[in-house]
């Protein structure tokens, strides 16, 4: 994988690759601000302020972004999570130029117009209302919380609600002010481009915006957790969902890989967050121990890459006419008999398979390798995505075990159990 | 790569009526399987709704070679993907693994096809995932407004208007006979089309193919001709009220063109200037940022061979559906009444024929489309000839589109929230 990777004088990461594979390209713009970086009171800012950057700038009024994207077989997207906030469109190659002049006009230009804040509150309220109907995105929230005292990772992206309803222009404004600088921005692109060609352009649109100093940031120290915690919700419907979050380290650490690979063989290569969803994992671990079982109905498992130590989690649908308290205990005997034991040979073998497939699987669209290292240089750098079979093939069995012992005890764990009151 | 066309699609008819169609891509080491059978929900009586679903995901719990975990040790070790599902009209498998891994995910899919077993264990097992699936969907909005939008639009004997998954009590009273049954006559060789994607010769597909699927025989399944679906005359409209629940979604619209209908390409360039260019098109426009009433408001033409509905869908407060579905109405209403402007009318077209490219980057991509042309009988040539489709359409195709499925006066209304204070 060849990839051209700088840095603008006003510091603008830029990474770029080609891939003839298509007659399309992907760019991509990634700000290193999302919501583990906001407190409360204005949570769900980055989030929002991503929605503004739809609402015109003087050389792009409202409407004619999506509009001057859509008219050349364009799509675009833009997204929020917690270190990142980053907006794309994947176009015919020869078109991709229109996206690089919306994204480094908007870098500086976007209006804000108070009345467009106001309707959008109602829009990203809305928004917010949708996820609450679903009962695993409350119980997620709460058991976020309740996980994380002390650092942002533990309220929702969307923001609280009292928050939506109270924040103010000025607000969102300053968060935009704040982060959008070249200095806190990667631009990736990928495609049926030349990449030198795209490097001049890049620095023809972004050199002259000038770098800003950023906010000191003071990185949040989750304390140590030093016993278990239990959040139950009460809720309607009719179906009971258990899930447990561990602590664990970031992709930089070194017991990230064992934990990938863990996570494999106790949720199945869907679990695998890092490339995308997909598959089944009927010969997973949990699976065996929960659906075969007749206890649950379904099982997964997550590991997301931050920046910041996040959670390991697994989630449970609990059969009907079955307990949550059952399910659970069967979930803790399996993490012992991981802690006890490790896993198998045939497993470690299968978890690099698996990795390996995915990240060919990734690699068919100029979308899905912008995204990986676009991604990737927000948590670590690039060349963590680029090292990352290497990485994983030099996983052994006692990694394994020794990152089971260390992380998936209950003295780690938040016990979250959605109790539905309509049963 | 270019687009699929004649000269690169390489199309098998096999002496058992199988379909083939190949395309090699050897930009990544991965391949593609999908397909489908002609036998499906349309297929089972309204009394046993759910028995296709319930039949194609019990296919993979064990076959006269393999149990369930076998087969998904099998297929999971080698990072592959697998699945079967069962849709109104057809049933749709497909499975993604690594090159070198071809010849043993063929083996799977041909071994689960043709011998499945269905252990009375695991039909038992499945049946209760299914049921708590079932008892999840009664408190889903999204999903019970369209279950109830079905049944307002389409003739209670119409296939479309049941759930592909059955209900509880359908589903409770399934018997493994009855799945056994069900796959005996409908499943095999005639009608089945299969597609491979990736890096893999044509010839070497073929044979590959030939040797999983080519001494399958069986006649062709007897279909029941569709029920017409009829054109409704008044506003129908449910209410379902769900306790918990801060938000409504709702879903309004009609019957739609079926795929193969000669209009149907107008009828996509008239849906995609109401509800899908750029943010949600005109809907999204009004709904969304002018009024701020919806996260979510688009609208969507299904066709198949349905007809399946055209529909306009949003999720919104529920002090704000009434606005909400007036919003929708005006603008059906002025897409049926004003020709669309000509400008309007080009960035739609140029939409539709620039992101071709882009639906056919993956191996998934060009294998949908693929299935699409061997299933409408589109012909090869069709993603070669789709831009000067789209360039024909004229301003009064358009509208005759919207005049001709879309009423802003007759309806189907289904809204799913908490309940009315």
């Amino acid at each position: 994988m060849t990839v051209l990777k700088t840095t603008l004088e006003n510091g603008l990461t830029v990474l770029l690759k080609e891939s003839h594979i298509a007659p399309v390209a992907s760019f991509w713009i990634w700000y290193r601000v999302g919501s583990g970086n906001e407190h409360t009171g204005i949570t769900g800012s980055s989030h929002w302020v991503e929605h503004m950057l739809y609402k015109g700038t003087p050389n792009w009024p409202k409407g004619s972004i999506d509009h001057a994207i859509s008219r050349v077989g364009g799509v675009m997207n833009g997204a929020t999570w917690y270190d990142f906030t980053t907006y794309y469109a994947t176009m015919p190659a020869g078109k991709i130029g229109i996206e690089m002049e919306i994204e480094a006009d908007r870098m500086t230009a976007a209006l804000f117009d108070p009345q467009d804040v106001e309707s959008e509150r109602t829009v990203i309220i809305s928004e917010r209302q949708g996820a609450e109907n679903d009962p695993l995105f409350l119980l997620g929230e709460e058991v976020m919380a309740t996980a994380f005292r002390v650092h942002p990772y533990g309220h929702e992206t969307l923001g609280h609600m009292c928050d939506l309803e109270g924040m103010s222009r000025d607000d969102l404004y300053h968060h935009y002010q704040t982060y959008y600088v070249p200095n806190n921005a990667i631009v990736v692109a990928v495609g049926d481009v030349s990449a030198q060609e795209m490097l001049a352009r890049i620095e023809q649109l972004f050199g002259a915006i000038p770098a800003r100093p950023l906010p000191r940031r003071v990185r949040p120290v989750e304390p140590p957790q030093q016993g278990e915690r239990r959040v139950v919700l009460e809720g309607d419907g009719s179906t009971a969902y258990v899930t447990l979050v561990f602590h664990t380290p970031p992709p930089t650490d070194p017991d990230f890989c064992p934990l990938v690979v863990l996570d494999s063989a106790l949720s199945g290569a869907s679990g695998m967050a890092l490339f995308g969803g997909g598959g089944t994992n009927n010969s997973s671990r949990l699976y065996r121990a929960l659906v075969d079982t007749e206890l649950a109905s379904d099982v997964d498992g997550s590991l997301t890459p931050t920046v910041d130590p996040f959670v390991y989690s697994l989630t449970a649908t609990v059969r009907s006419a079955r307990n949550p308290i059952d399910v659970e205990q069967r979930m803790w005997d399996e993490l012992a008999l991981l802690s006890d034991n490790s896993i198998t040979d045939q497993e470690l073998t299968n978890a690099i398979k698996q990795a390996k497939a995915r990240f060919a699987y990734s690699s068919e669209s100029a979308t899905g390798q912008a995204f990986w290292l676009g991604w990737s240089e927000i948590f670590a750098d690039y060349d963590w995505f680029v090292a990352y079979l290497d990485r994983l093939s030099a996983v052994t069995l006692d990694d394994v075990r020794r990152v089971a012992q260390r992380y998936l005890k209950r003295s780690n764990a938040t016990v979250g159990h959605y109790m539905p009151t309509n049963k | 790569m270019s687009i699929p066309g004649p000269d690169d699609v390489k199309r098998y008819e096999l002496s058992n009526g199988l379909v083939l169609l190949v395309r090699q891509n050897h930009a990544s080491p991965s391949v593609v399987i999908s397909g489908y059978l002609p036998v499906a929900a349309r297929d089972e009586p309204a009394e046993q709704a759910g028995l296709s679903a319930f039949t194609a995901d019990a296919l993979s719990r064990g076959t006269m070679h393999r149990s369930f975990s076998q087969i998904y040790e099998a297929v999971e070790a080698v990072g592959a993907s697998f699945g079967f599902s069962s849709g109104r009209h057809f049933t749709g498998f497909g499975a993604k693994s690594l090159v070198e891994d071809l010849p043993l995910t063929l083996d799977v899919l041909s071994d689960v096809l043709r011998n499945p077993t269905f252990p009375k264990n695991e039909v038992e097992k499945l049946r209760g995932e299914i049921l708590t699936d079932l008892e999840e969907r009664a408190h889903d909005t999204r999903d019970m407004a369209g279950l109830t939008f079905n049944t307002l639009a389409y003739p209670a004997a119409h296939p479309h208007s049941r759930s592909v998954s059955g209900y509880i009590e359908t589903v409770s009273a399934l018997t493994r006979d009855d799945v056994v049954a069900f796959y005996r006559r409908g499943y095999g060789p005639q009608g089945m089309v299969l597609t491979l994607v990736g890096a893999v010769e044509p010839e070497q597909a073929l044979a590959r193919v030939e040797d999983a699927f080519g001494d399958w025989s069986g006649a062709s399944p007897v279909r029941d001709p569709l029920p017409p679906a009829l054109p409704l005359t008044e506003v129908r409209r449910e209410d379902v009220a769900i306790p918990g629940k801060t938000q409504s979604d709702l879903i309004m619209g009609a019957p739609g063109p079926a795929r193969t209908d000669p209009h149907f390409l107008d009828a996509l360039l008239c849906n995609t200037i109401l509800g899908v260019f750029g943010i949600m098109g005109r809907l999204g426009e009004t709904v969304r940022e002018q009024q701020g009433l919806a996260y979510y408001v688009y609208s969507r033409v299904t066709g198949g061979v349905g007809p399946g509905p055209w529909t306009m869908i949003a999720g919104v407060n529920p002090a704000n559906v009434e606005r909400a579905v007036e919003s929708i109405r005006a603008e059906v209403r002025r897409i049926q009444q004003e020709p669309v402007p000509a400008d309007e009318l080009a960035d739609n077209k140029a939409f539709i024929v620039g992101s071709l490219p882009l639906r056919l980057e993956t191996n998934e991509g060009v294998a949908s489309a693929l299935l699409d042309m061997e299933r409408y009988g589109l012909g090869l040539d069709y993603l070669r000839r789709y831009r000067g489709l789209i360039e024909a359409i004229t301003p009064e195709r358009v509208q005759a589109a919207a005049q001709r499925w879309l009423d802003p006066d007759a309806y189907a209304l289904a809204v799913a929230g908490p309940p009315r204070e």
